[in-house]
């Protein structure tokens, strides 16, 4: 992992050398927040957010989009036959990635790549993007990612991790992939020393020790699913939800779709859209027959899953990297954190929180 | 009005006590500024959780529909408002409600202030008329009356219309409002303008549907937007089926917002969506002479018939 020290001076020049070689995307400021858009022609990424609106998953994960097309014509000898869709995957580079927002990549690798199932549209989009992140100097108050088993620097999924130090970025290289993008930029080839690894250190420790929120996960996989599944505080805290999609949607993590089928005329499509365990169709039968006919159930299902089944399943934490995002942005003020705590501390014999 | 709050758990702990009603409905303290989070209180002693200031945007008649018991329920002007929508529509029943009326002085945008401060928001006070905000080493200081939602800047029915218990006296209701220049404004564009403008209003849509969730109005058992035995609207971010989505929406309010603002305040990307039901609003206004939610006689005229109709078509 080798540590280079980019010039800001030389920033600008860098990031136009990368736009003859790739598809640049980064946090633009869009009316009142910052979202990630394709980067133009001599516009560089805007790194004075503290994070984007959305989550950047969207890049890797679009919210709709098109698998398979046919055609209904039945003059046509491929009447009714189902073709995947063509799009050419050029390589894109994603700058100001947040350290949680990288941790979520691999989050939901889980979902879309497995030894059984390969999803080939996030594989083929993940594989020709490039994630190049921004560390956290400054974390806000809603920030658990400490917690949620992530960092203000924590470079898990990324390609290269940009540290801003002032007057320049270090650059920690990852990957291969990062490698060759910091050769095409023509930033700096110099490999810095010792001094720099305790350079970011220093800078680290002042950010991990800004993060105020904390959460509890230790005691979540000791629960049994039926104590938390019955406990009597879901009641309590489901009562303002509005089972909109907010929370899943703003989500870096939350990766369920649903499949449609599009007509025009003849020509159809076959598309997934997000969908959201908020919505009362999401798991609504053939028969008619919903098993979460309830508000109540459906906000269960969410923190469920993501603060237990996913423990449970995967062995490896909680299905959340601590953005905040869905605590910022719920209409209604239902806060995660307060429910993994009262998830985490649950006694069966308990009556309410 | 944070003085309310002595009242509000006053009144509250009474109608519990006494067995009047078996929950009510309230706000209590957000974990974030700027927010409170509406909530039940079923036992008198955990009335003291109950709390009122300017962050109690959302209305809270959306969590009385076809619910069964006794209720007390919070209500400021326009929350009182969609209550007699609601009984006229039969989603709730006047016998179950205890109204704990709320003379409301606006509440507060969060939108509004976000975008004017650069830092993270970490507290807003109220002081006077003054509201102060701190957060990331630097202190804004505003008037009340330039960071309230835009809805209750226009405000005129601020004091609750129906109510069993009044938790202060009525406050001035504002006069001369201008309700409709915004509207006016759209109006008077060319459809190639309009088009245009109605684009980029809608162009940030994540279709969360958080705007139909939080409104009182919308309870259908299935929205047109998720059915699918037809599908009458598509599912995906085209801009057409978002423009269908809203157009729709704001149509099935018409002469039944109350223009509470939940809305607007709901959604996460800060979309204008008042712009729409506003439109109908005034239209209603205009035609049938027709405020939403005022008396409990009168049925909404979109749901009635007129021979004096002002449209050729329906007389």
């Amino acid at each position: 992992m080798n540590v280079i020290k980019i010039d800001k001076k030389t920033w600008t020049e860098g990031i136009g050398r990368l736009q003859g070689f790739y598809r640049l995307i980064g946090p633009v400021k869009d009316g009142d927040f910052y979202q990630f858009k394709a980067l133009e022609k001599g516009e560089s990424p805007d790194f004075s957010m503290l994070n984007t609106r959305l989550s950047p998953k969207s890049i890797i994960y679009p919210q709709s989009e098109v698998m398979f097309e046919y055609s209904l014509d039945e003059t046509r000898d491929d009447c009714h036959v189902i073709k995947e869709i063509q799009v050419e995957y050029s390589p894109q580079v994603v700058f100001g990635i947040r350290p949680c927002d990288a941790k979520a990549f691999l989050l939901v690798q889980r979902n879309f790549e497995t030894p059984e199932y390969k999803d080939p549209y996030w594989i083929r989009l993940y594989e020709t993007t490039a994630l190049i992140g921004l560390a956290c100097n400054t974390p806000c108050s809603t920030c658990f990612c400490v917690d949620a088993g992530s960092g203000p620097f924590n470079d898990a999924g990324l390609d290269i991790l940009l540290i801003d130090a002032g007057e320049y970025y270090y650059a920690r290289v990852n990957t291969a992939k990062g490698e060759k993008i910091l050769k095409d930029s023509g930033w700096s080839e110099e490999t810095e020393t010792k001094d720099a690894e305790l350079a970011i250190e220093n800078l680290k420790q002042a950010a991990e020790n800004r993060i105020t929120a904390r959460i509890s996960t230790d005691r979540l996989k000791e629960k049994g699913v039926p104590d938390l599944f019955n406990a009597p505080f879901w009641e309590d805290v489901a009562f303002a939800c509005i089972n909109c999609g907010t929370c899943t949607y703003v989500c870096p993590t939350c990766w369920c779709f649903d499949i449609q089928d599009e007509v025009r005329g003849t020509d159809g499509v076959r598309m997934r859209n997000w969908d959201s365990c908020m919505y009362p169709l999401f798991t609504l039968h053939g028969s008619g027959h919903n098993p979460r006919d309830a508000k109540t159930k459906r906000l269960r299902q969410r923190f469920m899953h993501k603060l237990k089944y996913y423990v449970d399943k995967y062995n490896d934490g909680i299905q959340c990297v601590g953005c905040g995002r869905c605590i910022n942005l719920c209409p209604v003020n239902i806060d995660i954190r307060k429910i993994c705590e009262a998830m985490n501390g649950f006694e069966p014999e308990q009556k309410s929180i | 009005m944070l003085s309310y709050n002595e009242k509000i758990r006053h009144i509250a702990k009474k109608i519990l006590a006494e067995g009047k009603v078996e929950i009510v409905i309230g706000y209590r303290r957000g974990t974030l500024p700027m927010i409170n989070e509406p909530c039940f209180i079923k036992h008198p002693e955990d009335v003291t959780r109950l709390i009122w200031d300017r962050h109690c945007g959302i209305n809270l008649t959306n969590y009385l529909t076809q619910r069964k018991e006794r209720i007390g329920i919070i209500a400021k002007g326009c929350d009182s408002r969609n209550i007699i929508t609601h009984i006229i529509e039969n989603k709730i029943k006047r016998e179950q409600l205890v109204i704990i009326g709320v003379p409301c002085k606006g509440m507060i945008d969060r939108h509004k202030i976000a975008s004017q401060f650069e830092e993270e928001i970490q507290k807003v006070k109220e002081d006077g008329d003054k509201i102060v905000v701190t957060g990331g080493g630097i202190e804004k200081i505003w008037k009340l009356s330039d960071v309230l939602q835009e809805n209750c800047i226009i405000c005129t029915h601020r004091n609750p219309v129906i109510y069993d218990e009044l938790v202060a006296e009525p406050v001035a209701e504002q006069k001369d409002v201008n309700r409709y220049e915004d509207i006016r404004r759209i109006e008077r564009l060319s459809p190639a303008e309009k088009a245009e403008f109605f684009d980029d209003l809608l162009a940030s849509c994540i279709r969360c549907y958080a705007c139909r969730n939080v409104c009182p109005l919308c309870y259908c058992d299935t929205c047109f937007v998720d059915g699918s035995q037809p599908q009458w609207v598509g599912k995906s971010q085209d801009p057409t089926d978002i423009r269908t989505f809203h157009f729709l929406r704001a149509f099935h309010c018409a002469g039944r917002c109350t223009d509470c603002g939940s809305c607007e305040r709901a959604c996460p990307m800060g979309i204008k969506v008042r712009t729409l039901t506003k439109k109908l609003e005034k239209d209603c206004l205009e035609l049938f002479n027709w405020e939403a939610g005022i008396d409990l006689e009168q049925r909404p005229p979109l749901t009635t018939y007129n021979p004096n109709d002002p449209d050729d078509t329906f007389r």
